[in-house]
């Protein structure tokens, strides 16, 4: 599927990418770690056919620069921050589903489920859309087309919970190979199966990562607190629970992939939290 | 083809509501609206007068505006756009190289040229309202001049944005070039070359080579066709060129110099990082 062998990159006298060899096969879903400078970047580009490079490199057994455009009929990209495009929502996706395969009515079907109307907004400049909802457009784009590779920087950084909910839905709906970006290891953990970390551009980490609950997965979550708190209310309302008339006993639902995320903000409420309950909910 | 239309309309969004196509379609706008208000196209000046009289100062005054403002333009959105991470974003789309980039070529010699043609449709409508009559020939000829023109430019500005990695190297040789150009089209500095006993074709070829003086001399012999404005250096060009013949090339150079130009910004593309 992806196969790089002996793939550098040099800016002036830096070298900034120098992978021996990586290879992902099809239907795997890789975190691509690291910090900044890292190298995650420099090889995004390079798969895309952005960055010339040293060495060879394979996607689809098709070379990115010389066959580009035929690659990217089969890649989709999510970029972390959101371009600055001044041109209409409707503009963007008329030129997304023309120059590729997917059509308007899924991308319209896939940015509904992640919680934005297409055409409320079709004719809004892009950049003056909200970062949630750039997020889900540019996710729609790639998720709205038939592809085979998903790249993705931090994709889920500026969604809010039930957005976070339906990308993982569809990520794990979809077949195509994922390649995800971050900083940190945690926040893309629950949508991978292997870690690929990069360090002065080498792979210095090459890790399985095993989950036993699935994409599409959600838990029933029960939180019990000594006392009603302000703060800790405003959280879980960020998370969509009901606490009830006392705020004591708060309720609801979250998606697989994010549990741990959510075990990280109720232990910056340690002291509070009296009793905490996750359960999956049973598959009909 | 379509993957190049696509790109093409795009740009046309995209630079339709920035401001600077603001800026440079309002000054266009209120330059013909106050030649109009103050009774330019009415004046009588060597014997112009009515819409010929308009057109000779439109030419002479887009001259003035349209080289720097499309130059500076072009490299700050699209050395701009890569900065931004535009470029990366779209060009992770399956759109063919050659359609982006000849697309936005496209798209943005639109955005450049409507202003221009709609004002003068303007002036025209004016002109034709008041009951005067429109001297087709010259007016098409003007707007040929001004189509080589934006090429000329737009290819320098595509060639520019290929070459320099970030927006300021881009827009500083992009106001470099404008001035050096300007410098050797002024009549004095190729005075002086005479002056200093450089041999008068070396003055003559770089006049010639001159976007801006073709443009400038090609304009001028539409209202002085023995280019008595121009001094001696007028022999030379009837002499060689002859009136038609100047004017075709004032026509054909400078688009074929931008097209060149564009040219090689595309190879440069293609040969290098794309973002």
């Amino acid at each position: 599927m992806i196969s790089l062998a002996a793939v550098g990159k040099t800016f002036r006298k830096a070298r900034v990418l120098d992978v021996e060899t990586l290879r992902i096969a099809a239907g795997e879903r890789v975190a691509l770690v690291g910090s900044n400078g890292a190298g995650k970047t420099t090889l995004i580009r390079c798969l895309l056919g952005e960055y010339l490079h040293e060495g060879d490199i394979r996607v689809f057994g098709l070379s990115p620069r010389h066959d580009r455009t035929a690659l990217l009929r089969r890649a989709g990209f999510v970029p972390q921050l959101p371009p600055p495009l001044r041109m209409p929502v409707g503009e963007l996706v008329r030129f997304a589903t023309g120059v590729g395969q997917g059509s308007l009515a899924r991308i319209a079907e896939v940015a509904a489920g992640l919680g934005l109307d297409i055409g409320e907004v079709a004719s809004k400049p892009f950049v003056k859309l909200s970062g949630g909802q750039k997020q889900k457009l540019l996710i729609a784009v790639a998720l709205g087309r038939p592809v085979d590779l998903l790249v993705m920087d931090e994709p889920a950084a500026n969604l809010d919970p039930p957005a976070r909910a339906a990308l993982f839905r569809l990520l794990g709906e979809s077949a195509a190979t994922m390649l995800v970006t971050s900083h940190r290891l945690d926040e893309v953990a629950p949508l991978v199966n292997r870690v690929v970390e990069l360090d002065g551009g080498r792979v210095i980490l090459d890790d399985r990562v095993e989950d036993a609950v699935g994409m599409s997965a959600t838990l029933t979550a029960r939180v019990r607190v000594s006392r009603a708190e302000p703060a800790f209310a405003q959280a879980m309302a960020h998370w969509g629970f009901d606490g009830g008339a006392d705020g004591l006993a708060w309720t609801g639902l979250v998606p697989g992939p994010d549990r741990l995320r959510f075990l990280g903000t109720m232990s910056r409420y340690a002291g509070l939290v009296a009793g905490l309950t996750l359960e999956e909910e049973s598959r009909g | 083809m379509t993957h190049l239309l696509l790109a093409a309309r795009l740009d046309v969004a995209e630079s339709a509501r920035s401001r600077w196509f603001l800026l440079y379609a309002g000054v266009f706008g209120v330059l013909v609206a106050l030649m109009l208000i103050f009774g330019l196209a009415e004046s009588r000046v060597m014997g112009f007068t009515g819409l010929s009289r308009l057109l000779v100062t439109y030419v002479q005054v887009a001259m003035a505006i349209l080289p720097v403002f499309i130059l500076i333009t072009t490299v700050r959105s699209i050395a701009g756009d890569r900065e931004a991470g535009v470029t990366e974003y779209m060009l992770s789309l399956p759109v063919p190289l050659a359609a982006w980039y000849w697309g936005k070529f496209a798209g943005r010699f639109l955005v450049a040229f409507l202003p221009v043609l709609a004002t003068l449709g303007i002036a025209v409508g004016w002109g034709l309202m008041a009951g005067g009559e429109v001297p087709w020939g010259h007016l098409a000829a003007d707007l040929a001049l001004l189509v080589s023109l934006i090429v000329c430019f737009l290819g320098f500005g595509f060639l520019i944005s290929s070459v320099a990695r970030s927006t300021d190297v881009a827009q500083g040789a992009a106001f470099f070039l404008w001035l050096v150009l300007l410098v050797f089209m002024d009549l004095v500095m190729l005075g002086v070359l005479i002056r200093e006993h450089l041999p008068p074709e070396l003055a003559v070829t770089v006049a010639l080579a001159n976007p801006l003086q073709v443009f400038r001399t090609a304009s001028m012999m539409l209202f002085d066709p023995q280019l008595v404005l121009l001094g001696p250096a007028a022999y030379v060009i009837l002499d060689h060129f002859g009136p038609t013949g100047w004017l075709a090339w004032g026509i054909a150079y400078p688009a074929a110099l931008g097209g060149v130009a564009a040219g090689a910004g595309y190879l440069v593309v293609r040969r290098g990082d794309l973002v």
